[in-house]
């Protein structure tokens, strides 16, 4: 079994961004591996456990994206390759996925694509299905679980977490999912695997590397803002007892006419 | 497919999903703009009744496929059917579910544009649509565009009104064939599962969510035998039932914050934040819960905020219209007979 899993690098889920002359900033937030994808990670290693083969964890950045990468590393994958071209400066999704499923068909023989299920910085959660779409390979997307997989039929078969429940599907390999946070806690980085990792050499692959021509990016933000602020003047309610207290409460949520 | 707007309705056994019609109120308005018609498409069983209802949401023309590949919803063929029938058109608009989100994305490859995914505004500006985009889970907002037609673009649900329905507007849906055969299709429905059931946090016009503090009542003596964290959250089902108490009177739904999904409280389907579900309701209830800069993320575009919260320090009474700073153990249950009173339920 070969597994490929894609990663990306974000600012920490705490930190407060801002827009200063257009810039988009983090301040003094780390940058770190995706919390989807972390998830992603997990379900590839437990598939891998289950099936024996390789893990292979890939991200498209700068090079800084190289610690999420052996983030990945350190939970167990046992290879990582990092795209990275200056034309992919600002890349839209579309761009993006015709980069991964080029590394994807240049690693060769893969047998599963996992994905977290969006990047909490660009909230598309698009990559996985436009990569899938790409390879011409099944979308299994919010997958919370893989009850089935079989390298010799082929064939695998999933929950979805949809809205009116889980969908069982089956889809033939190779084929790309999504993960959704039900499927498991993914194990921390142990300690063998965090020495592994920063010692691991991680290759760069540029455009060249993967036969294509740098990508159009068609969609663009020529507009970051901070949000508008809310203009909140918080009203306490206070009073002598809970009752009380909730009976101005539920007068004046009646009054907002939001019931 | 001669108008210039095509409107993707998500419907399941001839009943649409409510945001698909709050999508057609978004591409009538940009329709508005652009001049020109918008069409409707619904696939799958029941599709065609569901076409009929997109003429009286105000649609100029409604397409459905009740194919038998099409049956269950499968991202592939219903992907390569949008693909095309969009052809020619300026943009086509989805519901942000997920058959909208992932449709979008595949239909956005094979016409090599781009997509534009959970969008809360459009305006068209020289001609071009400009999209609203909450990122980094509504920390800053991106205004954003694709130089590529048909641009896909999902509307974030409830950011869009609905058009008013009016049966008068009639018309016949037509029917089209599927774009692809079943010997072309990867994939295959089984079957289901489980029901998500309840209120869904995403279409909720009223969320109560629940917190760490849910846990925080000393007076409740769990049953013996229980382990110290097996009566914690034991503490904390007792907890989430006032909370739940409160939103069933007002017909809304249960959230919590992420420290009461990590503590195990509560399931992880009922996550209000940056790495749950982000929600817009008109009414916001948060009891026990502080307030982090993720859950703020999740919740901050509700209309009216409520906080109740034993800590006057906590973050969540800045962004709250009102404050109740006690114990909620007493605050919620007095508060829902209040509002059942009310409400006369």
């Amino acid at each position: 079994m070969k597994i490929v899993v894609c990663v990306k690098q974000v600012p920490d889920s705490a930190a407060k961004m801002t827009v200063e002359n257009g810039q988009v900033s983090w301040g003094e937030a780390p940058l770190v591996i995706n919390p989807w994808d972390e998830y992603a990670v997990e379900a590839a290693l437990v598939q891998k456990e289950a099936h024996g083969g390789d893990v292979i964890a890939v991200s498209l950045g700068g090079e800084s994206a190289k610690e999420a990468l052996k983030h990945a590393l350190a939970m167990g994958c046992s290879e990582a390759v990092l795209i990275s071209d200056p034309a992919l400066a600002g890349a839209d999704s579309q761009a993006v996925a015709k980069a991964l499923a080029a590394a994807i068909r240049k690693i060769g023989d893969v047998d599963l694509v996992t994905f977290g299920r969006q990047a909490i910085d660009g909230d598309m959660g698009v990559t996985a299905a436009q990569t899938a779409r790409i390879l011409g390979w099944p979308a299994l997307t919010l997958v919370s679980r893989i009850s089935q997989l079989d390298s010799s039929s082929r064939t695998i078969q999933v929950e979805r977490s949809v809205e009116d429940g889980r969908q069982v599907v089956q889809g033939k390999l190779p084929a790309v999912i999504s993960v959704v946070k039900d499927f498991g806690e993914p194990r921390y980085p142990s300690f063998m695997g965090i020495r592994k990792a920063s010692r691991a050499n991680i290759p760069t692959w540029g455009l060249g590397d993967l036969g294509l021509a740098a990508p159009v990016s068609v969609v663009s933000w020529p507009k970051v803002e901070n949000p508008p602020a809310r203009e909140i003047k918080t009203e306490i309610i206070a009073g002598s007892s809970a009752q009380e207290i909730a009976e101005q409460l539920a007068d004046k949520l009646l009054a907002e006419k939001v019931l | 497919m001669s108008n210039k707007i095509l409107v993707f309705i998500d419907q399941k056994n001839g009943k649409a999903n409510q945001a698909s019609w709050e999508a057609l109120g978004a591409g009538l308005m940009l329709a508005g703009k652009l001049g020109g018609g918008v069409t409707a498409l619904a696939l799958g069983s029941g599709s065609q009744q569901v076409a009929a209802e997109a003429l009286h949401y105000g649609a100029d023309e409604a397409l459905y496929c009740d194919d038998a590949t099409l049956a269950d919803y499968r991202a592939e063929p219903y992907a390569s059917l949008v693909s095309s029938l969009a052809r020619g058109a300026e943009a086509v608009l989805f519901p942000t579910t997920t058959a909208g989100r992932e449709v979008a994305a595949m239909a956005a490859v094979d016409l090599d544009t781009g997509v534009m995914p959970d969008v809360t505004a459009l305006e068209v500006e020289g001609g071009q649509i400009v999209a609203t985009r909450p990122v980094y889970a509504g920390k800053l907002i991106a205004k954003t565009v694709c130089s590529a037609k048909p641009v896909m673009i999902t509307t974030r649900i409830r950011a869009f009104a609905k058009p008013t329905a009016d049966a008068s507007r009639s018309g016949s849906p037509r029917a089209v064939a599927p774009a692809v055969s079943e010997a072309d299709i990867t994939t295959r429905v089984t079957g289901y599962t489980g029901s998500a059931g309840g209120v869904s946090l995403n279409d909720a016009a009223v969320i109560v969510s629940g917190g760490r503090g849910v846990s925080n009542n000393p007076k409740l003596s769990p049953p013996a035998g229980l382990d110290e964290k097996q009566a914690e959250i034991w503490r904390a089902q007792q907890g989430f039932r006032l909370v739940g108490d409160l939103a069933s009177v007002l017909g809304g739904a249960v959230g919590a914050s992420r420290a009461a999904v990590d503590a195990g409280y509560i399931p992880y389907e009922h996550q209000v934040g940056q790495t749950g579900k982000v929600v817009s309701p008109d009414l916001y209830i948060a009891a026990g819960i502080s307030g982090a800069i993720q859950h703020q993320a999740g919740m901050r575009t509700s209309k009216v905020i409520v906080a109740i919260n034993k800590d006057p320090e906590a973050p969540i009474f800045k962004m709250a219209r009102f404050g109740v700073v006690g114990d909620l153990y007493e605050i919620l249950p007095a508060l829902t007979e209040a509002l059942r009173k009310r409400l006369g339920k």
